[in-house]
């Protein structure tokens, strides 16, 4: 009974949860996609190339919620098994939190915005 | 002197900034200072700095850094309780035209203060350190994750408590309440510098239980010992787990939003402000995303603590352990969904209101749960009445109240009425104290032994409980009266002669809890004295169930000379059931973290650096913030980080322990 109670291997504690390193070329895609998703932004910008401001800011967003994607894969290493899974699971739950945040606080404050602030509707009145 | 050079070396502080024309702050500071001198001098004269230094303040080992936790804990709370005691003083006496004996200046400062210690500098350091103790003897590890971090942590909130305990003589605090919201915390409203000694605080404490967090996040994912899956966690664990990621995914809310009305009175933003498209309420928004997860932060390890306390007196396998896991993560997720219900009134409409309150009224669902598991872990049970026990008890009657109370606030229109009210005092002082604060006394109950290898004296224990519980009625349904005829919370004088008994009431059941205190005090003395008595030669006193029993009390530095392997939920009732022999030899020798200054330095050095940020000292703010970076970056140059425990000293350990067991049977 002893004996199995104590496997007597404390060293073993580091379990092996699947880290993966990386690999030069995974450095390079990765380096060379993150370049790329950056100049595109750039190049939009500077050039004008869209005729519309807004819908310049919505492709930067869009190219920069791919740079975060881009970043976790090569540069964290993260995937669905890294850390047991951990990893996923905490992605997910961050996300989680983020959006009902942000989306909770934009709520809210667009209420209060629109019932507590009458002086702006005022003002925009005039 | 110049007046420029004067500025220039001390900022805003001068002799003014002395409170020497409040004799209550002079007298406190007489008081204080004495008992000072007695304590450093006692300290001196039997020599014992070189051993609080070298096995205390550097030490890494996450017993000893809990033990401090609850020391912190209880000296704040003794702070915290006075100020209740000066505001119930207050306003019993401020009735027909008496002012009372505080003005208003130190009035405000008083509840402010009040608040922010209770929760950041006793709730908080008394969770913390249950944990830091419990947590890793649980799980079979030998230390934390990052030990140095955990020490650095600990000084980190120590340091907040000092900033806050600095205002009180050099200064003052805030006026604010206890989350300093704008437009008054700004600069317009508040130019001294009470809200900055609030803020600092709370920043350079915050890093510290943000880091915390982390580290036993990572400990309870990283370093449980073989076999325990997650779903055979102990259930405090697992509350723990929840807590600690409740901490990292919301005090860095706390930090951002301090931090911006740090911008707005350093250097001139209008976040929060009235003018230039700031917003007052996009303050109490945030600080709100952050302050009802604090709530759960503080109660989740509460709920774990009687979850053992109850199936270990109960002699039962906890009742739904999978559902009680289940709720706690549930109550994880929705107390994000929640923070709206502090501010129904401040008029985000119906529909919003409505969202919230639902989902409010949802929590109580789960935690409903928990209550029924408790409750049918009793049922049938052979209970014993010891002191954890009693205070679980008592948490179940005092909670309901608390969480009832909590659903009524929860429907919009009735929050309209009761709003700021005593009646919300009332609310959140029956579930912080009945849980909370009774979940850290059942939990120092229960593992006192474990830490210091004997009992608390139940004579005096029990004493204590009872002026603890009927205290607190005393002292808060007087409130829930109050409030619903409408009388709101921070006055400091009445002009309704009626209302005086009520204040007078609960003024009495202050001094119940008085008592209790110092009951607990005495019988911290008297345990001490008598431990010889009360001795655990066991380190199993409660026949428990869990595996921070299967190590001797107190448990030695490395915790289990082998790293148990794990079959079961009750992992060392399972051990003890199929007649677990303890190994007597083939000891190795165990690799361990060695002490570090570094943590008490750097948080000294935070601490310094916050002051100068109060009193606009910025010399004495760059030179102690330069000097962090240097200690910080000297840190990874300290190469002698760990050592090994040579097999020797494990086998002493251990025979010692073999001949304590053999002599009890």
């Amino acid at each position: 009974m002893s004996t199995d109670t104590h496997a007597a291997h404390a060293d073993d504690h580091h379990h092996d949860g699947g880290h993966s390193h990386g690999t030069f070329s995974s450095y390079m895609l990765g380096f060379v996609l993150s370049v790329v998703l950056t100049a595109i932004p750039f190049w939009l910008v500077m050039s004008g190339a869209l005729p519309n401001k807004q819908i310049t800011a919505l492709v930067i967003m869009a190219f920069a919620v791919v740079q975060i994607v881009v970043h976790m894969i090569y540069f964290l290493h993260m995937n669905t098994t890294s850390e047991n899974g951990w990893s996923m699971m905490a992605l997910i739950f961050t996300i989680v939190m983020v959006v009902i945040a942000l989306s909770g606080s934009l709520w809210v404050m667009s209420h209060l915005n629109s019932n507590m602030m009458p002086m702006h509707q005022m003002s925009g009145m005039n | 002197m110049s007046p420029d050079l004067l500025k220039l070396i001390f900022g805003r502080l001068g002799f003014e900034s002395l409170p020497l024309h409040e004799p209550i702050v002079v007298g406190t500071f007489v008081v204080v200072a004495l008992g000072g001198a007695a304590l450093l001098g006692g300290l001196t004269y039997f020599r014992l700095w070189g051993y609080l230094w070298r096995e205390w303040f550097t030490t890494v080992d996450h017993k000893r850094i809990g033990i401090m936790y609850m020391i912190l804990g209880i000296v704040m709370l003794l702070r915290g309780f006075a100020d209740a005691l000066m505001m119930r003083g207050q306003q019993m006496l401020a009735f027909g035209g008496s002012e009372g004996y505080l003005n208003a200046h130190h009035y405000d400062q008083v509840f402010t203060a009040h608040g922010v210690i209770m929760i950041f500098f006793v709730a908080m350091p008394l969770v913390t350190g249950l944990m830091n103790y419990v947590v890793p003897l649980q799980i079979g590890a030998r230390d934390v994750s990052f030990p140095f971090l955990n020490n650095f942590s600990f000084w980190m909130t120590v340091g907040g408590a000092v900033l806050v305990m600095a205002s009180l003589f050099i200064g003052e605090f805030a006026r604010t309440g206890w989350l300093a919201y704008p437009p008054l915390s700004n600069i317009g409203y508040s130019p001294d510098v009470g809200v900055d000694y609030y803020i600092w605080a709370l920043q350079v404490a915050g890093v510290g239980t943000t880091l915390s967090g982390i580290n036993l996040i990572c400990t309870i994912v990283k370093l449980r010992c073989p076999g325990m899956t997650m779903m055979k966690m102990p259930v405090f664990t697992w509350t723990s787990l929840c807590t600690n990621v409740l901490i990292v995914a919301s005090f860095p809310v706390l930090t951002v939003v301090l931090a911006l009305l740090s911008l707005d009175r350093y250097v001139g933003t209008n976040f929060f402000t009235n003018d230039f498209g700031g917003s007052p309420m996009m303050y109490v928004n945030l600080i709100w995303i952050w302050g009802h997860p604090e709530v759960y932060i503080l109660v989740l390890p509460a709920f774990g603590i009687f979850s053992e306390v109850t199936s270990t007196f109960s002699g039962k396998r906890l009742f739904g352990y999978t559902s009680m896991v289940y709720a706690t993560v549930v109550i994880t997720i929705l107390s994000y969904l929640v923070w709206l219900h502090h501010f129904f009134t401040m008029g985000s409409g119906a529909s919003v209101n409505s969202f919230f309150g639902i989902t409010t009224m949802i929590i109580s669902i789960p935690t409903g749960a928990k209550m029924f598991n408790w409750l049918f872990t009793m049922y049938r049970g052979r209970i014993r009445y010891e002191l954890p026990m009693m205070w679980t008890i008592a948490f179940m009657l005092t909670f309901v109240i608390g969480g009832m109370t909590g659903v009524l606030l929860a429907v919009p229109p009735a929050d309209f009425v009761l709003h700021n009210s005593l009646f919300l005092i009332a609310h959140f002082h029956n579930v912080i104290i009945g849980g909370v604060v009774f979940g850290a006394f059942a939990g120092i109950s229960y593992w006192f032994p474990k830490a210091f290898g004997f009992k608390l004296d139940p004579f005096w224990g029990k004493l204590s409980f009872w002026f603890w519980v009927t205290g607190f009625y005393l002292a808060f349904m007087p409130l829930y009266v109050l409030g619903l005829m409408g009388v709101t919370r921070r006055l400091r004088v009445f002009d309704d002669p009626s209302l005086q008994i009520w204040f007078v009431i609960a003024a009495i059941g202050a001094g119940l809890v008085l008592l209790g205190i110092m009951c607990m005090l005495v019988q911290f003395a008297v345990s001490f004295l008598r431990r010889e008595q009360l001795k655990d030669v066991t380190g199993d006193p409660w026949d428990a169930r869990t595996l921070e029993w299967a190590t001797s009390s107190p448990p030695p530095d490395y915790n289990f000379a082998f790293t148990p392997v794990v079959h079961d939920n009750d992992a060392w009732w399972d051990m003890k059931r199929r007649g677990y022999q303890r190994p007597l030899t083939g000891f190795r020798p165990i690799h361990m973290p060695s002490s570090t200054g570094t943590g008490i330095i750097l948080a000294g050095l935070a601490t310094a650096m916050g002051f100068g940020l109060i009193w606009y000292i910025w010399w004495l703010a760059a030179v102690s913030f330069i000097a962090m970076l240097a200690v910080g970056i000297g840190h990874t140059f300290n190469y002698h980080r760990d050592f090994d425990i040579p097999a020797d000293d494990v086998i002493r350990t251990e025979d010692a322990r073999t001949k304590l067991l053999a002599g009890a049977k």
